[in-house]
């Protein structure tokens, strides 16, 4: 059986960024203990309960490096007496600007490898608009403390469509990356979310329209890939051998357990997720089944959904070796209509999407996988 | 309730829309003690939901009161509702038909009105006695005595003991009582004659079958006599008759000559009863049937589809059962490339077709797309062969047409004179023929044209109402056909005609209608994938041409956190989204489109 991937959602930030909805609260010192403590018990009562290896741990926020050395250290050892991550690839998310020289010293000493930095823009005037405190300095100092820990693997997050950004100024926060010789760059489209602060001020925002938008993707996957990074998802680049194994899992729909408020896990067939409040998750609260007969975990169509976020695309041989059968004919035949068109290319053995046909996946997928 | 024929009264109320003719039955329901006030719910005799909601009468109905007079006797008062739009004209004559006299009710602010006076007319011919009143004298706007002046001046009949009411008061009922006592004539007849009865309403019910609602007018009708019916030649055996009281049926066993009431004989269609028609005793039929009996012409049709083509077994029913209790629906089956399977679909008028539709989506909770309504086109082929064409897709190739022909219709419309100018620009607009103009009064007008009825099906009543701020009324009638310079204009999407779409037009309209539709659909059809080219054509040439931009950005960029469950919801709503849409070709077209593309001017 698959070694699975691990991952713990740490839910703590000092303030909540305008365009983020993911979940997180205010941490005190106290808190952050309680919530240690509490991931310890879980690991320990998880690891009994599936009694399967993990090959990938994530910390993913929310902000882990507020944990500090300590905690972070405890965890991370914790899951390795539990779990074994032999060879693991082991992340943390950290923002940059924030003190993070105990952090990284207690991150590595543990075994974590890489590391994943909010970077967002390598523009100031940019990333004053998006909210965030740091600057591109304080970003370039949080990889030279990375690279002077230890970490060899590094990412670092872009956002595209964002406020101030146009073609020029995104090229300088691709050199910037560049130049920091990073393995790994994410560089997500933004959008904007239900409940946030940028949904409610959204006339307000003067973001990029939308053809502008896909312009700055379409120039942001060509100059990624000038700078050695290879795009192997609709919104990540790396280094040959520097994809992120854990998220990997995901779009390979493949399983891994999550925990914390708002953690999602796929196990043995099953999807469920935490609820977003951390005090119940604390309390012991099980987590909620995702039961959704329209789309059975680990359906064919969820498996496309997910394979198809890939430059690998979906292929007979990974879906034969899941479902027993090559990908069917008619989907195959769907995505061929999109070919002339430019959004789709397919070989005998499968089909991917091209970056234009990225922008469009939502209605390609619905095409290709209900409309055939 | 035995009461001798002397003390019967026959009786319609006619009005223009809204001028309180269903109040004032209710008011003389509520008089005559015929509805407890628990029972009493507003306006009794529209009891169609539909009905309320548009505040018209769809389908007349009748009911049986009995009025203890001022002389101290006991009266039956027959009260015959009509239908009150110019759709409706035949079942109004039919049901004018079945009386001696008529209430005319007229809004003490508003005065005469096209309706009113097309009424007035039918009633007239139909040799009824008009009771005027006057109503809704409690407006601040009201005018009684110019409105009196109004009745005797325009209608030329007296008005000087016309009762000033008002119906949503209940002031002053008591006078309309009194008045249709002494003015609406006994019925005659003899019921000793062989029996004629005439249908003026006849509707279905699940329980009893058709039941037919008639007037004795020679003879008598028992349950178990095998009647028949004069226009069909079919025979029934009566199973029930009797009179229809405000909330119930009371049987009686029989009815004679001057009655009105209803008759069940498990009749099965209401086209087996049909509205107009003249009911016979077999064994004793009468020689002549009552005059007057019309076969239903339906002058407006349309395309009616199921949004989910699965639904089609289920549209077919309910169009089924909406014909059992309505003769002037006609349907039958026709395919659309683009829609599928459907039904072609006759109706009296643009207000039916909208009925029908509605009471498919409420009643039978169906999801339908119809296609633009047209009317029926007479085409000379350059053989000789004469054709009746209702629906574009059989319009012939324009050079295989000798001549084309539209119905024309005699429209009046009345109006205060300062609207005068937009109804001449409208009619013209609409490509009207100015016939004559007289004076109602000093300030309102009679206005004449003739209009095509391809003119006015759309939205020619909206359009009146708001270039007279409302006060313009409208009547018309069907006058005939006339030569007419007709094109089809086609609509492609992607290079592909939707037929569902094309229509007949006047050449000269085509170029603005083509616009207007090419821009409305590129208001509605999504992005998609790709770009879609929208173009209007006529016999092959483009004339109008839009274009949907293909979809840049739709895609969810981050998907971590194994939190899939967002991804997968986006794809089911897209998935949902799909079921609204037609698959045409290659271009996914929303519903409403199709809907929308009818409706230009909103």
């Amino acid at each position: 059986m698959n070694k699975i991937g691990l991952y713990i959602h740490v839910p703590f930030c000092e303030k909540k960024c305008p365009y983020c909805d993911f979940y997180s609260v205010r941490g005190t010192e106290e808190l952050l203990d309680d919530y240690t403590n509490c991931l310890i018990e879980r690991i320990k009562y998880e690891q009994e309960r599936i009694g399967r290896p993990a090959d990938t741990l994530y910390f993913g926020g929310g902000t882990p490096g507020l944990l500090g050395g300590k905690r972070i250290a405890r965890l991370v050892e914790q899951a390795k007496a539990c779990f074994g991550l032999e060879n693991a690839e082991i992340t943390a998310e950290v923002n940059p600007g924030d003190h993070l020289e105990d952090f990284l010293q207690g991150f590595a000493f543990a075994g974590g490898n890489r590391l994943s930095i909010g970077l967002q823009s390598a523009n100031d005037e940019e990333l004053r608009l998006l909210g965030r405190r740091h600057t591109a300095a304080q970003a370039a100092e949080t990889v030279h403390a990375a690279r002077r820990a230890g970490m060899q693997n590094i990412s670092l997050d872009l956002m595209l469509g964002i406020q101030g950004q146009d073609r020029e100024s995104l090229r300088r926060s691709i050199a910037f990356c560049a130049e920091q010789d990073v393995e790994h760059v994410s560089a997500y489209l933004l959008k904007i979310e239900p409940r946030t602060v940028y949904d409610k001020r959204r006339d307000s925002l003067k973001l990029p329209d939308e053809d502008e938008t896909c312009a700055l993707y379409l120039l942001a996957c060509e100059e990624l890939e000038k700078a050695g990074l290879k795009q192997y998802e609709i919104s990540n680049f790396a280094k040959p051998g520097f994809e992120s194994r854990h998220n990997l899992k995901y779009w390979h729909c493949e399983e891994y357990l999550g925990l914390g408020p708002a953690a999602h896990s796929f196990l043995n067939g099953k999807r469920s997720y935490y609820e977003r409040d951390l005090r119940a998750f604390m309390a012991g609260a099980a987590p909620v089944t995702d039961n959704d007969p329209e789309m059975p975990a680990g359906c064919p169509e969820e498996f496309a959904m997910l394979a198809l976020r890939l430059t690998e695309g979906l292929r007979d041989g990974a879906y034969e070796a899941r479902f027993g059968t090559p990908v069917s004919d008619t989907w195959k035949r769907a995505a061929k209509r999109y070919e002339q068109a430019g959004l789709t290319e397919c070989k005998a053995d499968g089909f991917r999407f091209t970056r234009r046909g990225f922008l469009v996946s939502n209605a390609l997928l619905s095409e290709i996988l209900y409309n055939s | 309730m035995s009461v001798p024929r002397e003390r019967i009264r026959n009786f319609s109320i006619i009005a223009h829309i809204d001028h309180g003719k269903s109040t004032l039955a209710d008011r003389i329901l509520e008089q005559t003690k015929s509805v407890s006030l628990r029972d009493m719910e507003d306006q009794i005799l529209d009891d169609m939901d539909l009905e309320r909601e548009r505040g018209i009468t769809i389908k007349a109905h009748a009911v049986t009161l009995v009025y203890n007079a001022e002389d101290g006797q006991d009266y039956v008062f027959n009260l015959i509702d009509t239908p009150g739009h110019v759709d409706f004209n035949y079942e109004v004559s039919r049901s004018l038909a079945a009386c001696e006299g008529a209430v005319l009710v007229v809004d003490a602010s508003q005065g005469i009105e096209a309706q009113t006076l097309a009424n007035t007319y039918l009633a007239v011919d139909a040799g009824l006695e008009i009771v005027p009143v006057i109503n809704k004298i409690d407006l601040p706007s009201a005018q009684p005595e110019h409105v009196r002046q109004e009745i005797e001046d325009v209608i030329g009949i007296p008005a000087d003991e016309a009762p000033c009411i008002s119906a949503k008061m209940g002031t002053n009922i008591g006078a309309v009582m009194e008045q249709i006592v002494k003015h609406v004539p006994a019925p005659d007849g003899n019921e000793n004659d062989p029996l004629r009865a005439l249908i003026f309403d006849s509707y279905y019910d699940a329980y009893k079958g058709v039941i037919a609602h008639v007037r004795v007018k020679d003879g008598c009708v028992h349950a178990g006599d095998t009647i028949r019916m004069m226009s069909v030649g079919s025979e029934f055996t009566v199973v029930e008759c009797g009179y229809m009281r405000a909330t119930c049926f009371e049987p009686t066993g029989y009815l004679e000559a001057g009655q009105v009431g209803y008759i069940t004989a498990s009749i099965k269609a209401v086209k087996d009863a049909n509205v107009g028609d003249t009911i016979t005793r077999a064994d004793n039929p009468a020689t002549e049937p009552l005059p007057g009996y019309r076969a239903v012409q339906p002058m407006v049709f349309c395309g009616i589809y199921p949004a989910d083509g699965a639904k089609y077994p289920d549209l077919r029913d309910a169009l089924e059962k909406l014909q059992l209790n309505d003769a002037a629906l006609s349907f039958e089956p026709e395919t659309s490339v683009a829609l599928g399977f459907g039904f072609r679909c006759g109706f009296l008028g643009l207000l039916h077709m909208e009925i029908i539709q509605e009471r498919l989506e409420r009643e039978y909770n169906l999801d339908i797309i119809t296609t633009a309504p047209s009317v029926v086109y007479h085409i000379t082929k350059t053989d000789g062969e004469i054709i009746s064409i209702d629906n574009p897709t059989n319009y012939p190739d324009p050079s295989l047409i000798a001549q084309a022909d539209e119905p024309i219709t005699n429209a009046h419309i009345y109006t205060p004179k300062e609207y005068v100018g937009n109804i001449m620009d409208l009619c013209q607009e609409r490509r009207g023929v100015f016939k004559d103009m007289s004076y109602i009064d000093t300030d309102r007008v009679d206005i004449h044209y003739e209009l095509p009825l391809n003119e006015i099906i759309y939205d020619f009543f909206d359009a009146l109402k708001s270039r007279t701020r409302g006060y313009a009324s409208f009547d018309y009638e069907l006058a005939g056909y006339q030569k007419s310079d007709l094109v089809k204009l086609d609509i492609m999407l992607n290079g592909e005609v939707v037929d569902a779409l094309s229509f007949i037009i006047h050449a000269e309209k085509a170029y603005p209608r083509a616009r207007k539709m090419a821009e409305k659909l590129r208001e509605k059809i999504p992005r998609q994938l790709f770009e879609v080219p929208i173009q209007a054509c006529v016999g092959g040439r483009i004339i109008a041409r839009e274009t949907v931009k293909a979809l840049r950005k739709d895609v969810l960029a981050k998907c971590y956190g194994g939190d899939i469950t967002r991804k997968k919801k986006l794809l089911e709503k897209q998935k949902e989204g799909k079921k609204r849409m037609r698959q045409l070709g290659t271009v996914e077209v929303p519903q409403e489109a199709f809907m929308s593309v009818l409706k230009l001017d909103e």
